[in-house]
């Protein structure tokens, strides 16, 4: 009986050499069909140019970005994204550099654009990416006309000017109403370029639509790369303003203060609305000088579960430094890139794109519902949050949900430190 | 707005000014005499202001106490650039001595690069925040002291071509090369003295800036273009003439960010070289060549 069953079952599925080799061969030709695709696509990591001003005047926000990108791996792939395989390129805080890196990246195999922090050098990349038909994901840059050229192969998930001041100007107003104080004139001290002026040019749309307690008396631009702010801050301490109201770098803060200091000038509050005032380099350098300034950004949420990965992660790599914009937006842009490969399932630029568009990534860092795209490649519903400089941190001030710190205000004077 | 502010940024424009003179002194000297357009000027201000920054981490050294051995040590730089580098090059097309200078500032920049990384970097000392209260009259300490320094190191130097007899001797070669030759003066030995000598100037204006203004290794090309615009305008190969053109465009920047934008400072030290070059194409003190 038994030998029959075997024979008979032999007689079915003999496996000879012959048959051995048929099946290897259908094997392979049914991996080289689509539904394998998804498999072979992610055995290879997708290819990422990372561009970001490493060097020159803004070098110093540059490393800080890469520092969201070194953290970025271990927590992708803790949650279960595929590998990114990073091409690193600086774009020496300049715009003609960008442009040319951006190309370079590309005919070097870059798949997939992340970058430039800056909005005139993300200007630049944006139009060599759609260009060349590479997807191109904005980490930090916030000049609104970025997303608002009909390019299909840019995405920014990030605030544009307009959203950083309607946001601004709504927790600052929280602030004041928790304080009990609020300044009555500010002067507008802000750098000239591309940010700065669509800050400058956004304030005057923007602005009456909040009915703020203070009045613009008077506004002072600045080249970023100035060595010397004296004259700027004496002319703004000059119109006798009761505080001071800045869109910044980071040398360009540090120089502020440092003539604030000099020229026996403490404005009751200093209100950032955009980098420079949080960063560790300033906290630093300044010292006890850095406290007060309140910074109204995009930020974090701390709550959330894959901020805190973000904040062990980078506590680990770089003990001591504390995660801000720089961090999150940066690894929040390697996520849309990682989300999306995995989707696609090809490192094929339109489906990439496809992908991008699709995106819904609730689990994320910053402030918000999440990281998705309107129909112009802009994340338009991210929110902004007001932080305060306190001992070398950076407590949460606005909006009260989130806030785990009352707002000083007005700032200690500089002399009484 | 208040009259004394305007006198401040007077001032505060006067005091920077010093210190963009005596660092273009240095170039004025080294084309005065050699006839040399030295275009690693400002990342040899650079190299000055990190050797500064390096003495101020380790030991706490005050920049100021280190201007004289941080000019001694740019001295040797540019004697051993001047006697190994520039002389071979001395009779060369002019166009040479301009491709090999860019060279070397390249170099250093990205040396510097190399070692420093990106970052800015600053000398903050006990006087770093302090400011003078004269009256309504408010002034920066550090620009102060940096104007004293200034004026001090350029007037040892007018001292030294003027008495001494190295400094007559490099006069005499800067008047008449063949003359020089002639009554036996080691004319490459004196050239390799006098690119020390501007070299030492700029390393002592690095140590002096660096009290006022934060470090970074691309800072030099910015510089560079700046002597060069204060050298023209005071008139090239004129010590007095570089110190005047400082002060001048120091003063020019801070006074036009006052009355106009800020944000346009350059534009109008341009202006005023424009203008010289229009008026006066030998500079404010120069010579019109024979």
């Amino acid at each position: 009986m038994s030998s029959n069953s075997s024979k008979s079952g032999h007689a079915g599925f003999k496996v000879t050499r012959r048959t051995f080799a048929a099946g290897l061969g259908a094997t392979g030709f049914v991996a080289g069909t689509a539904p394998f695709n998804i498999v072979r696509g992610q055995g290879a990591a997708l290819k990422v140019g990372v561009l970001l001003p490493r060097s020159g005047y803004q070098a110093g926000i540059g490393q800080d970005c890469q520092r969201g990108v070194e953290i970025a791996g271990g927590i992708l792939k803790d949650l279960g994204y595929p590998s990114l395989q990073i091409m690193n390129a600086d774009t020496e805080s300049n715009v003609d550099n960008a442009r040319a890196q951006a190309e370079k990246l590309i005919n070097g195999g870059a798949q997939l654009l992340v970058g430039a922090f800056d909005s005139g050098q993300s200007t630049a990349i944006a139009q060599v990416a759609e260009q060349k038909g590479i997807p191109y994901v904005i980490n930090i840059a916030a000049a609104p006309q970025i997303t608002e050229q009909g390019y299909k192969f840019v995405f920014r998930n990030f605030h544009t000017a307009g959203m950083i001041l309607g946001g601004a100007f709504k927790n600052q107003k929280e602030v004041f109403a928790i304080a009990g104080s609020a300044p009555k004139s500010v002067v507008f001290m802000h750098v000239n370029d591309t940010f700065g002026t669509a800050m400058q040019k956004g304030i005057g749309a923007v602005m009456p639509k909040f009915d703020m307690p203070y009045k613009v008396v008077e506004t002072i631009a600045y080249d970023p790369a100035a060595r010397d702010l004296s004259v700027e801050v004496a002319k703004a301490k000059a119109t006798g303003a009761e505080a001071l109201l800045v869109v910044s770098r980071l040398n360009d803060a540090i120089l502020l203060t440092r003539e604030l200091v000099k020229q026996r000038w403490s404005p009751m509050a200093i209100m950032s609305m955009g980098p420079g005032w949080y960063e560790d380099q300033y906290l630093k350098t300044l010292g006890k000088l850095s406290d007060g300034p309140m910074t109204f950004v995009p930020w974090y949420d701390p709550n959330k579960k894959v901020s805190k990965m973000l904040e062990a992660a980078l506590a680990k790599a770089h003990p001591g430094v504390n995660v801000n914009t720089n961090h999150v937006y940066t690894f929040e842009a390697l996520m849309v890139a990682a989300d999306a490969y995995k989707r696609a399932g090809s490192t094929d630029p339109k489906a990439l794109a496809d992908a991008i568009r699709k995106t819904n990534i609730t689990e994320n860092v910053s402030t918000g519902p999440g990281i998705m795209f309107n129909e112009k490649g802009q994340n338009d519903k991210l929110e902004i949050t007001g932080i305060q400089n306190r001992g070398g941190k950076l407590p949460t001030i606005a909006p009260k949900v989130a806030a785990i710190a009352k707002p000083e205000l007005p700032m200690t004077p500089y002399n009484k430190r | 707005m208040p009259a004394e502010i305007y006198l401040n940024v007077a001032v505060g424009g006067l005091l920077t000014g010093l210190v963009y003179g005596l660092m273009a002194l240095g170039l004025s000297v080294i084309f005065g005499v050699i006839r040399v357009v030295n275009f690693a000027h400002g990342e040899m201000m650079t190299i000055a202001m990190y050797i500064a920054i390096m003495l101020f981490s380790a030991f706490n050294l005050d920049p100021l106490v280190m201007l004289v051995p941080i000019a001694a040590v740019l001295f040797a730089l540019g004697y051993v650039m001047q006697a190994g580098l520039i002389n071979p090059f001395i009779n060369r097309p002019e166009h040479s001595q301009f491709i090999l200078l860019v060279a070397v500032a390249l170099i250093m920049v990205n040396g510097l690069l190399i070692i420093f990384g990106p970052d800015a970097r600053n000398v903050q000392t006990s006087y770093s925040f302090d400011s003078f209260q004269v009256g309504p009259l408010i002034v920066d300490a550090t620009k102060v002291y940096a104007g004293l320094a200034a004026i001090t190191v350029a007037a040892a130097l007018f001292a030294f071509f003027r008495f001494s007899f190295l400094g007559q001797a490099i006069r005499a070669c800067a008047d008449n090369y063949i003359g020089a030759l002639v009554v036996g003066l080691d004319v490459k030995r004196l050239y390799a003295l006098t690119f020390g000598l501007g070299a030492a100037c700029v390393g002592a204006a690095g140590a002096i800036l660096v009290l006022i203004i934060d470090v970074t290794p691309p800072l030099g090309p910015a510089y560079t273009l700046l002597a060069f615009v204060i050298v023209i305008t005071g008139g090239l190969g004129s010590m007095p003439g570089a110190l005047l053109g400082g002060i001048l465009i120091g003063m020019t920047e801070a006074l036009a960010g006052l009355f106009f934008t800020p944000s346009a400072k350059s534009m109008f030290a341009f202006g005023i070289l424009v203008l010289v070059l229009l008026f006066r194409p030998q500079g404010i003190m120069g010579r019109k060549a024979a």
